[in-house]
């Protein structure tokens, strides 16, 4: 039953990304002013929207653990950090990518970009803490502290481009007067960020079971040990 | 008032315990001139490319020398099993949070001062007309920079390479202090007016209290065996 979910779940998301590729490179049109190198927006924007959503995920999670001590709000956290450092990771190359040719520099230090960074740095905290840890008893405890306190990141991060003047575009989406996108655009950005979350949702179940795995065998491990 | 003569007895343990040794505090001085002095240096400042270089390099010396600090605050608890005394006392651990924080906020301050004193001399500069807002801006971000080191000294002190693991943690989330401080010490120190950097020294006061708040409430989970 499980593992034919799965099969359901990667045919799924395969065929949305291909379904999201044939509408990045076909059928959206040409930008007016940045040409086609602009398609990259198609990646980065929905990698931003699913790092947030990941670590929106680990704070929730670690909210839960904290509050019910729940191992399964735990285990949430954990695959969302893990999965969602990859999204970041991504948002983090395509940015750059993007910005050389239409900035002209691969990187600035403007607030949406630190603080960006700054989530980066944060996953991948979370990730050491988790790593790093003493006492196995105490480490879902303690991650949740850490993921709970870098949340904080994510909304300044998020509202960045709305509370000051940065290198990075203002909001386009839900921008003020002069902002958003043609139709066959915004269709094409939704449909690729939906393309994500398909991606980012198969990637944590998959993480999931292994972390469910994992507990089994040690816990069966114990049993055998103490026979 | 019982939780202030509580807070308070916490905080004199620290203090005489470190009276005793003299050994955090002696530490945390050294790094910081260390840090000054390297940077002397390696950029050779001059009158003018000092008042650059100034607010950087002491805010870098203050971090470091707060890194030092907050290391040590933990990994003192571990010896005599201190820190079982603390969990075991009848106390709100949102106390001992902010005992501690109290603590490290003294010693780093003490730090900041000797700093403070050999930048002046080292690099030829008079923070004396600028002084009061000076003292202000270092005192907010200070506040800020231990509200979060305390928090992060006590989750990286359970992990191995706890000295390395502070760090990581902890200068994502302080960030924002660090950069509000900076740019408002720049422009302290350039001479510009309170209404200038009123905006940094604002960001700095939102997110101490952000995260002291935040603290505070997060702290049992930290001390929770």
């Amino acid at each position: 039953m499980q593992k034919s979910s799965m099969t359901v779940h990667a045919v799924l998301t395969a065929a949305w990304i291909v379904l999201a590729l044939y509408l990045i490179f076909v059928y959206a049109p040409t930008d007016a002013n940045q040409g086609n190198v602009y398609r990259i927006m198609y990646v980065h924007v929905p990698s931003g929207w699913t790092a947030f959503v990941a670590y929106f995920i680990v704070f929730l999670g670690s909210v839960g653990y904290l509050t019910r001590r729940s191992q399964a709000a735990d285990d949430l956290a954990h695959a969302a950090g893990e999965v969602g450092f990859i999204f970041c990771s991504c948002l983090l190359i395509t940015g750059p990518l993007w910005a050389k040719p239409i900035w002209g520099i691969w990187w600035t230090w403007d607030p949406r970009l630190t603080l960006t960074f700054i989530l980066w740095l944060l996953f991948i905290g979370y990730l050491l803490v988790r790593s790093f840890f003493i006492n196995p008893g105490r480490v879902a405890l303690l991650s949740a502290v850490v993921g709970i306190v870098g949340f904080v990141d994510v909304p300044v991060d998020y509202m960045a481009i709305r509370w000051w003047r940065t290198q990075h575009p203002q909001p386009v989406i839900m921008g003020g007067p002069n902002s958003g996108l043609a139709p066959p655009m915004q269709l094409t950005l939704f449909v690729s960020w939906g393309a994500f979350l398909c991606l980012f949702f198969f990637l944590m179940r998959q993480r999931l079971s292994l972390i469910r795995a994992r507990r089994e065998l040690g816990l069966l491990r114990r049993e055998l040990a103490a026979d | 008032m019982r939780s202030l003569k509580i807070i308070w007895a916490l905080i004199l343990k620290d203090l005489r315990v470190e009276w005793r040794q003299r050994e955090t505090l002696a530490s945390v001085c050294v790094f910081g001139l260390l840090v000054v002095f390297l940077c002397d240096f390696a950029f050779e400042p001059s009158g003018e490319e000092s008042l650059r270089l100034l607010p950087g390099v002491l805010w870098i010396a203050f971090v470091f020398a707060g890194i030092l600090g907050f290391n040590r605050s933990f990994a003192a608890e571990r010896e005599n099993s201190c820190l079982e005394g603390l969990r075991l006392a009848p106390v709100e651990p949102g106390l001992i949070y902010l005992a501690k924080f109290a603590a490290n906020f003294i010693f780093l301050a003490v730090a900041e001062v000797v700093i403070v004193f050999a930048a002046a001399l080292w690099y030829n500069f008079s923070f004396f007309p600028v002084f009061k807002w000076f003292a202000v801006i270092v005192l907010f971000g200070t506040l800020g920079y231990v509200a979060v080191g305390v928090t992060f000294g006590a989750v990286a002190a359970n992990t191995r390479m706890r000295e390395v693991m502070l760090p990581v943690l902890q200068f994502p989330v302080a960030v924002p202090i660090f950069i509000g401080a900076i740019e408002a010490t720049t422009s302290v120190l350039k001479g510009d007016t309170p209404a200038q950097y009123l905006s940094w020294v604002k960001l700095l006061a939102a997110f101490t209290v952000i995260f002291t708040v935040l603290s505070f409430m997060l702290f049992e989970f930290v001390l929770e065996e």
